[in-house]
């Protein structure tokens, strides 16, 4: 089974972003960057199942810039075995490529790689748009199975558990197919510093976004990046008594 | 021209976050059709139809529908989409409209735009980015707009005293989805339900265990509340995933938030810092969730807790 992981490089999540003075995105420049969280879950997975023997190869694919490769080496580091960068100038955050260009992009990778599982994450923690894994599955015919907290892979189909609003879903998809991870898939593991140099050795294909037959232009217009409406620290309260006399008395919400 | 918004139910009930939806396409002053699939979703479908100011429901029953699942609903929906020229389709930013709408978008080759809060324009919307931390417009230039909508950020529409016309719709497809439902497990709940409720009280990771995460339970039953979590103590396994409240939870905004023993992650702002008065208890008196609250009370959850449910 080949294993195809689609992961995005995003500001780390431990960062505070800066909104840039003249309102036209976020600051990107001297900001750690990292594996966006749930495709380094989306990895793991991966390496899970071609550790249990499941998997026989895995190949993670990333759109950005130039530097985004730093992303692939990772999760090479972590256990896949090439990686595919697509190289574009443009903002991938907000405001140029956008979730639909990507799904177009992968669904065009995938039809050249055939692998039999897509993983990826359910949202990039900078647009948070959560929309990538579905157009992917649309647009490939393929089935989907999204938020996932369990995967189960069993000859041809695969179990997922998925983290829904009402509790938990259980599915089976008939593979291929494509897969979204949630939080609680598995932990992701450290690359040991072995590994991250073997992963400096393994191969990692080059290709331009500009070469893919897609139009690039993008549907949303984006007019302004803003800060959010500030909310004020209130005051602190001695005691229980004090907090329901103000609960009860100044802010009247009991 | 028209705009559709796509019914969240579970074949008994009409889920409260369809009105929500509703009351953000009004915000366009065109027709609003309502689109139920489902199996026997009549009753859902009635539902619908009263809600104040629909143009029409669509009821679309069938065994190939009853458990939501994407590939099916993608399917009746296009179906229903083909027939007319809507303008906007729409559906909450819940679990369900996530799972389903952007197949929709990429089947109508538009750019979606998730989780709007605000509509600035018949073509421009607000949306948060980055957990929260910048909020986007954006202009959509695609001749169909594909939304869904942050449930928390538009007042429940009218349920009640509407008179829409129902039309019963089949099912066509017969295509293999290649997906099956095996099992549900919903968290039986006596409580509120979490995105809508007026009051929430949240518990972190500092409540230590599922037995102590039980003085959360008595407080929120005292105050008629809804319960949540912080990613950490859902992690920990002392409560289920669904009551995760954050950026890749729950986005909740009620009246009164008492945070309990959770510092207040980006993350977790992300999800709550929108609710009316926000309480933080919490031992360390720099814990960022002070940052934010109305109401700060420092000291050792394990004393103050007993103490609040006891006198109120
Ligand atoms: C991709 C991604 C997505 C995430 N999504 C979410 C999300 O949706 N929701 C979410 O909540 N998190 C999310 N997180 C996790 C988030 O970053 C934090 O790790 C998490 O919110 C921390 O939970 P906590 O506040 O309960 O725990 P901690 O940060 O450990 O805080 C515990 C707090 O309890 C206090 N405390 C300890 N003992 C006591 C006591 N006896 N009395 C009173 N106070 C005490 C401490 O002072 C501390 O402030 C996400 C993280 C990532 C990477």
């Amino acid at each position: 089974m080949k294993i195809f992981v689609p992961i995005k490089r995003v500001i780390d999540y431990n960062v505070k972003v800066r909104i840039k003075p003249d309102n036209s995105g976020i600051e990107q420049t001297n900001v750690k960057m990292s594996i966006n969280p749930f495709d380094e879950i989306a990895v793991e997975e991966a390496v899970r199942l071609k550790e249990s023997g499941k998997a026989t190869e895995i190949v993670v694919v990333t759109i950005g810039p130039e530097k985004a490769q730093e992303v692939l080496r990772t999760a090479m580091a972590m256990g896949a075995d090439r990686g595919i960068l697509v190289t574009t100038e443009e903002a991938i955050d907000l405001g140029a490529i956008e979730p639909l260009m990507i799904a177009k992009c992968l669904k065009s990778l995938i039809e050249q790689e055939k692998p039999d599982l897509v993983i990826m994450g359910k949202q990039a923690i900078d647009d948070d748009s959560n929309q990538t894994g579905q157009m992917l599955s649309a647009l490939l015919g393929w089935p989907q199975a999204t938020f996932a907290s369990e995967i189960v892979t069993e000859g041809d189909s695969t179990t997922v558990t998925r983290e829904i609003d009402g509790g938990l879903e259980t599915l089976k998809v008939k593979m291929p197919a494509i897969l979204t991870t949630d939080l609680r898939l598995n932990e992701p593991r450290y690359a040991s510093l072995p590994n991250i140099m073997k992963a400096k050795k393994k191969p990692l294909d080059v290709k331009a976004l500009d070469d893919f037959d897609l139009n690039t232009t993008p549907r949303l217009k984006l007019i302004s990046v803003d800060e959010p409406p500030k909310r004020e620290a209130g005051e602190k309260v001695e005691n229980v008594d004090a907090l329901i006399d103000k609960l009860k008395n100044e802010a009247k919400v009991i | 021209m028209s705009i559709l918004v796509i019914a969240e139910h579970d074949n008994e009930e009409l889920k409260p976050s369809t009105l929500n939806v509703v009351t953000a396409a009004k915000e366009f002053g065109e027709a609003i059709d309502i689109l139920v699939m489902g199996e026997n979703c009549q009753k859902v479908s009635k539902q619908a139809a009263s809600i104040q100011n629909i143009n029409k429901v669509y009821c679309m029953s069938d065994a190939q529908l009853k458990n939501h699942l994407a590939e099916p609903l993608t399917a009746g929906t296009m179906q229903i989409v083909k027939g007319d020229s809507y303008k906007y389709i729409m559906s909450p930013a819940s679990t369900f409209g996530k799972n389903l709408l952007p197949r929709i978008s990429a089947l109508l080759d538009v750019q979606q735009i998730s989780d709007v809060t605000e509509v600035v324009s018949a073509s421009s919307f607000k949306r948060p980015v980055y957990g929260g931390q910048a909020i986007a417009t954006v202009e959509s230039n695609d001749d169909v707009k594909v939304i869904t909508v942050r449930v928390t950020a538009f007042d429940a529409a009218e349920a009640e005293g509407g008179q829409a016309q129902v039309t019963e719709v089949a099912f066509n497809p017969t295509e293999d989805f290649g997906s099956t439902f095996v099992r549900l497990e919903v968290a039986q709940s006596e409580r509120p339900e979490l995105t809508g409720a007026a009051r929430v009280v949240s518990g972190g990771r500092a409540l230590g265990s599922k037995e102590n995460f039980k003085m959360i339970e008595d407080l929120a039953d005292k105050l008629g509340a809804a319960i949540g979590a912080s990613r950490a103590a859902v992690d920990a396994g002392y409560v289920p995933n669904d009551y995760q409240v954050g950026q890749t939870g729950k986005v909740v905004a009620p009246e009164l938030y008492i945070a309990v023993g959770i510092s207040g992650a980006i993350q977790h702002l992300a999800g709550m810092k929108d609710s009316k008065t926000i309480v933080a208890i919490n031992k360390d008196e720099d814990a960022p969730i002070f940052q934010i609250a109305d109401y700060g009370l420092v000291g050792d959850l394990f004393d103050i807790l007993p103490e609040l449910t006891e006198k109120l």
